[in-house]
This record gives C-alpha cells, sequence and structure tokens, in this order.
C-alpha cells in the first residue's frame, strides 16, 4: 500500500504543479507567446496599417479626386482581375473564329498560302495588369540571370587573385553607384543599334529592360562572391594544399561551398535591387510591364487610377517580397550551413 | 648514416612592419622511420611554425628538411597533418571527408571498391564507423579530431604531423584520445611529429620529446629520450620513478624558460648579440 502511495505522488505532483503553473496564467502565456508572435502581432500591425491608411487618405483631395483606402483599392484589384478574365475569354473567342475560318478555307480547298496567312494570325489585345505582371516577372528573372552568369566567375576570380581584384576594384567602385535610370538611354541606344532585325524573335524593349537589369544585378554579387572567396579558412586551404588538389577541385570541393553563404547573401541583394531597377526602367523607357501599368495609370488620370496604382505598388511589394523567399529557400536548399539563422 | 627524416639547420625570417622578425633559427634534427617526437615549447615559440615547413606549407628561409634523401619543397599526402580545429569540411559527411582524401592519394591505384572499404577501415581503427554519414556540425570536437586523424592516417603519410591535436578538447576527452591514439601507434608503427604543450602527453606518447627555446629567433634548447615501455599505461605510469623524473625533467625546462625568456632586445638583428644558451642543444 505504502508503495501505491509513492508512486501516486510522484505521478500527481507534476500534474498539480503544472495545474498550479496554469492557473498562475504561465500555462496560457507559454502557449500563446508563439501564436501572438507568429500570428496575432502581424495581423495586429497590418490592420492598425489599414485604419491609418483609410483614415488618412479620407483626409486627402488630390486632381482625380478623394486618395482611395483600403475598400476602394480592393474593388480595383477585382476590377483588374475581371478584366484580365475577360481578355482571357476574348483572346479564346479569336482563336476559336479563326481556327473556324481556318476549318471553312480547307473545305473550300483555297490555296496553300492564304491558309497560312490565317494561321499567322495572332491575338492582339491591350496587355492586362497580369499580363505585365508576366512579362515584368520574366525581365527580371532574365537580367537577373544573365547577371549571375557573369558575376559569379567574376567574383571568383576576384576573390582567388589579390591581383585580378585590385585591376577590377576600381571598375565595380565607380558603376556599382550608378542609378539603373542613367544607364537606361545608354542600353536603349546601343540595343537599336547593335539588335538590327526585321522580325526580331524578342522584342527590342524586353532586351533593354532585361540588360538595364542585369548591369545592376552585377555589382552585389560579384562583390559578396570575392568576400565569400577570400575568406575561406585558412585551414581548409591547407587541408587542399597537403592533398594536392587540383585547382578545378580545389574549387569545387572546397572554395565554392565555402563561399556559397556569401554568394546566396549577393545574389538575394541582386535580386532585390533588380525587381527595383525593373520597374523604375519600365516606367521610363515604356517598356512592357508593371512600370508600364503604372506609368500609363498616371497618364490616363481617370477616376479609378490612383487606386489602381495602389494596386500595382502593393503587387510589386508582394512579389518582391516573394521574390526574396524564393532566394532564402533555394539558400536554405544549397546551403550547408542549416544552422545558420536567415532571415 | 642518413636518417629519415632530417631538418637541416633550418631558420625562418618573416618581414613585418618594424622589421625582420627571426622566428626560428639553426632547428637540427634527425627523426628515425617508426619514432615519435613530440615538439613542446611556450605558446608562440614558433612550434607550429616547424611543423608546417616540414608539411612544406610554409618555406624555410635557411637550411632544409630532407624526407628519405629527398628535399621537401611543397605539401604533399607523404607528410599529412592533423590541424589543431580539425578543418574537416563541414558540407561533406564524415566518410566523404575521409574519401576525399582517399580519393585524392588513392584515385589512380585503387579500384572504386578497395577505396571505399579503406575509407571505412580508417574510420573504425578511430571508432568512428558508426557516424559516417553525420556532418562535422553535427558531432564532437572529441570525434571531428579523430575523422581529422582518420583522414590523415588514410593517407599512408610517411610521417604523420599533429599540430596541437587535442588541445581545443576537455582533459577526459584529451586522455580518451591520447589513449586511441597510442593504440593506434603501436598497430601502425607510424613516424609521428606532435607539437603539444601538455607534458603528461608529450611523455606518455614520445619517444623522444624536444623541447623549444621561448622565441625570437627559439630553438632546439633540449631533447629528452622517453625510454619508457611499450604499451604506456597512464595509470600504472602515474606511480612510476622514471615517468615521473622524464616529466619533472620538461616540467623545469619549461620553467626555467619561463622565469628566464632568453635576453633579447627588440631591435630587428639585435637576437645575434644574445647570450647563448647554457643548455646544450641536441641530444
Amino acid at each position: 500500500m505504502a508503495a501505491t502511495d509513492i508512486t501516486s505522488k510522484t505521478f500527481t505532483l507534476p500534474r498539480l504543479a503544472r495545474s498550479l503553473d496554469w492557473l498562475a496564467g504561465d500555462g496560457m502565456t507559454r502557449v500563446a507567446g508563439g501564436l501572438t508572435t507568429s500570428l496575432l502581432l502581424p495581423l495586429l500591425g497590418i490592420g492598425l496599417f489599414l485604419l491609418l491608411w483609410s483614415a488618412g487618405a479620407a483626409q486627402v483631395q488630390t486632381s482625380l479626386g478623394q486618395l482611395p483606402g483600403p475598400a476602394q483599392v480592393w474593388a480595383q484589384g477585382q476590377s483588374l482581375w475581371d478584366e484580365h478574365q475577360m481578355a482571357r475569354e476574348r483572346e479564346a473567342a479569336f482563336y476559336e473564329r479563326l481556327d473556324k475560318r481556318l476549318q471553312a478555307s480547307i473545305a473550300a480547298g483555297e490555296p496553300e498560302e492564304k491558309l497560312a496567312r490565317i494561321r499567322n494570325r495572332q491575338y492582339t489585345g491591350y496587355p492586362t495588369f497580369v499580363d505585365q505582371i508576366w512579362t515584368s516577372l520574366i525581365t527580371v528573372g532574365t537580367g537577373f540571370l544573365l547577371a549571375s552568369i557573369i558575376a559569379i566567375p567574376i567574383g571568383i576570380v576576384c576573390g582567388m587573385s589579390a591581383g585580378f581584384y585590385a585591376g577590377m576594384n576600381p571598375i565595380i567602385q565607380v558603376f556599382k553607384p550608378v542609378s539603373p535610370l542613367a544607364w537606361l538611354p545608354l542600353v536603349t541606344i546601343i540595343v537599336s543599334a547593335v539588335y538590327v532585325s526585321d522580325d526580331p524573335a524578342i522584342s527590342k524593349s524586353f532586351i533593354t529592360s532585361a540588360i538595364t537589369v542585369t548591369l545592376c544585378c552585377l555589382w552585389p554579387t560579384i562583390i559578396n562572391t570575392t568576400v565569400g572567396v577570400a575568406t575561406v579558412d585558412k585551414d581548409l586551404m591547407n587541408v587542399s594544399r597537403v592533398l594536392r588538389l587540383g585547382w578545378l577541385k580545389q574549387t569545387l570541393k572546397i572554395i565554392l561551398p565555402s563561399a556559397m553563404p556569401m554568394i546566396f547573401t549577393g545574389l538575394r541583394l541582386s535580386l532585390g535591387i533588380g525587381w527595383m531597377v525593373l520597374i523604375a526602367a519600365e516606367m521610363l523607357a515604356q517598356n512592357p510591364g508593371l512600370g508600364k501599368f503604372v506609368w500609363d495609370e498616371f497618364q490616363n488620370g481617370s477616376s479609378n487610377s490612383l487606386a489602381r496604382i495602389m494596386v500595382a505598388v502593393l503587387v510589386i511589394g508582394v512579389i518582391g517580397f516573394l521574390l526574396d523567399r524564393a532566394m532564402l529557400m533555394l539558400q536554405r536548399r544549397f546551403s550547408w550551413d542549416k544552422d545558420a539563422i536567415l532571415r | 648514416m642518413q636518417s629519415f627524416l632530417k631538418i637541416d639547420h633550418i631558420g625562418i625570417s618573416f618581414d613585418t612592419p618594424k622589421g625582420k622578425l627571426e622566428v626560428l633559427r639553426d632547428i637540427k634534427l634527425d627523426i628515425a622511420e617508426g619514432e615519435f617526437v613530440s615538439l613542446i615549447g611556450h605558446s608562440g615559440c614558433g612550434k607550429s611554425t616547424v611543423l608546417n615547413i616540414v608539411a612544406g606549407l610554409l618555406r624555410a628561409s635557411t637550411g632544409g628538411v630532407l624526407l628519405e634523401a629527398r628535399e621537401v619543397t611543397e605539401p604533399g599526402p607523404d607528410r599529412a597533418v592533423v590541424f589543431q580545429h580539425h578543418s574537416l569540411l563541414p558540407w561533406l559527411s564524415v566518410y566523404d571527408n575521409v574519401r576525399l582524401a582517399v580519393d585524392q592519394v588513392f584515385g589512380k591505384t585503387r579500384t572504386r571498391r578497395e577505396r571505399d572499404e579503406w575509407t571505412r577501415h580508417n574510420l573504425t581503427l578511430v571508432h568512428m564507423d558508426h557516424a559516417l554519414e553525420r556532418r562535422p556540425g553535427e558531432i564532437s570536437g572529441g570525434m571531428k579530431q579523430r575523422v581529422g586523424i582518420a583522414r590523415a592516417l588514410a593517407m599512408e603519410p610517411k610521417v604523420l604531423l599533429l599540430d596541437e591535436p587535442f588541445g581545443a578538447l576537455d582533459s577526459l576527452t584529451r586522455t580518451h584520445m591520447q589513449d586511441s591514439l597510442m593504440e593506434i601507434q603501436a598497430r601502425l608503427n607510424n613516424t609521428v611529429i606532435m607539437i603539444t604543450h601538455d607534458v603528461d602527453e608529450a611523455v606518455l606518447l614520445s619517444d623522444r620529446i624536444v623541447m623549444m627555446t621561448n622565441g625570437p629567433a627559439a630553438t632546439v634548447g633540449q631533447v629528452l629520450a622517453v625510454d619508457l615501455l611499450r604499451p604506456r599505461d597512464r595509470l600504472a605510469l602515474a606511480e612510476d620513478a622514471a615517468y615521473n623524473h622524464y616529466r619533472a625533467e620538461v616540467v623545469k625546462f619549461l620553467h626555467e624558460r619561463h622565469d628566464k625568456p632568453r635576453l633579447v632586445s627588440h631591435k630587428p638583428n639585435a637576437g645575434q648579440d644574445a647570450a647563448p644558451l647554457p643548455l646544450a642543444a641536441n641530444g
């Protein structure tokens, strides 16, 4: 009987202690703590922001009417989506009609060249907001990829050779702070001069925007890759020397993995800059994309324009955030240092 | 007679903003095949520099190192180094760290299967065969050092160079590692140079202890032959008179050095006028 007493005591005591803790409010805070920081506080922040926005917007009268609050912006967001859906339906209807005509022409036994003309006809609708998002994403992706392909090898060589770095450094330092808006006219004129084609497969404006993005994306990646490569642990380089690893093997097995976290830091910075640059470039050069959408709405000056621009601003922000998260996921995937705090 | 490893009057100076700094002068040491030699001295005296010159990671300013009558000019796997801070590649598993070395050294002479077996064999030797797929970040400091030793042994070096291999470990782990190293040494009978600042470690493991004077211009102060039977058992030796005598010799040397560091002014080249050492070099 005594034995059971002991066990029952040892088993009930923690439970008692726990309920006392709970009564004291300790249990509640512990459970709620995670939820508070991960969900409640961000929601509170967003809520407060929306409140301030709608209150503030009501006070401002512009030449295009009252500054839109969250509700109007939401409505415009929906209407932009509806317009996109409608444009898609029109496009589908267009191709359906085209197909019918083609079938009719084939049945009528018309010559091949006329058939080809019908087949080649494209739908030429005005690009919707969603189309512009895609254009911008593809442009930034191309520019960023091009920049990475150029910048990572340059950074590796800079990091490995102090002489090469000394030679590159003035160029990097001078071009790094150049605004994309200064590059844009140059790039536009050079692309028009060099890229001459009667039937361009890729549009000139796309190339101009992508190259401008590339020019601004190069520098953070070069600099961070250089630092990453130059600061490889000396002991690890000694290991490589003792093993007599060849140049290529040393780069692949020791230098690159070791510099990977820094390379990714550079890539993330570059992509962030690239996205900002692209919007500016599209606005200034009237190249298709989100920047052009904003500019067109600004020029359009209808009562809905302000709300539409705000939709674009929010979408640009959200996409920038998602791009950064995507890079972070890639970094987690490829980095050996899983414990590193990545934010 | 030509010795297996000959450290022939090496000296090294570095250029510093304050002028030339002579770190080592006239170090002379002959090491026989299968001998275990410890280098002991106060920190900063240049022990690691000696080891790095033997490894080929540094070039001596004067003199040279001969291994089997061949001059050492560059690093290579015949002089494998175990570094103080393990220096395993953190992105590779335990197995891959050793395998990288095995592939590099035996890539052309052994089949893939032989190399796999040899990698596992060396990891078993240091009792790390249970953690082949772990990354260095996931194992303890002692385990990392075991893997570092396995990597060095797997190169089948002519000389094994240990640079304070257990310096960063807690004392209990260090004792384990010393016992492991003795066990491995008994089986493989490698030629070893080990840097240490632990007197017990030096006496327990070595055939000879080379005591270095304080820098700058450090050199060999005294060489002590440790004539204790192997296998050595740390508990039995704790009461052993000969063991304690050797231990006392080393402690005495280090103590004297610490109290009376060599009189050297900080002006460059003033080292030449310094008083000659009271203790005879080499033994």
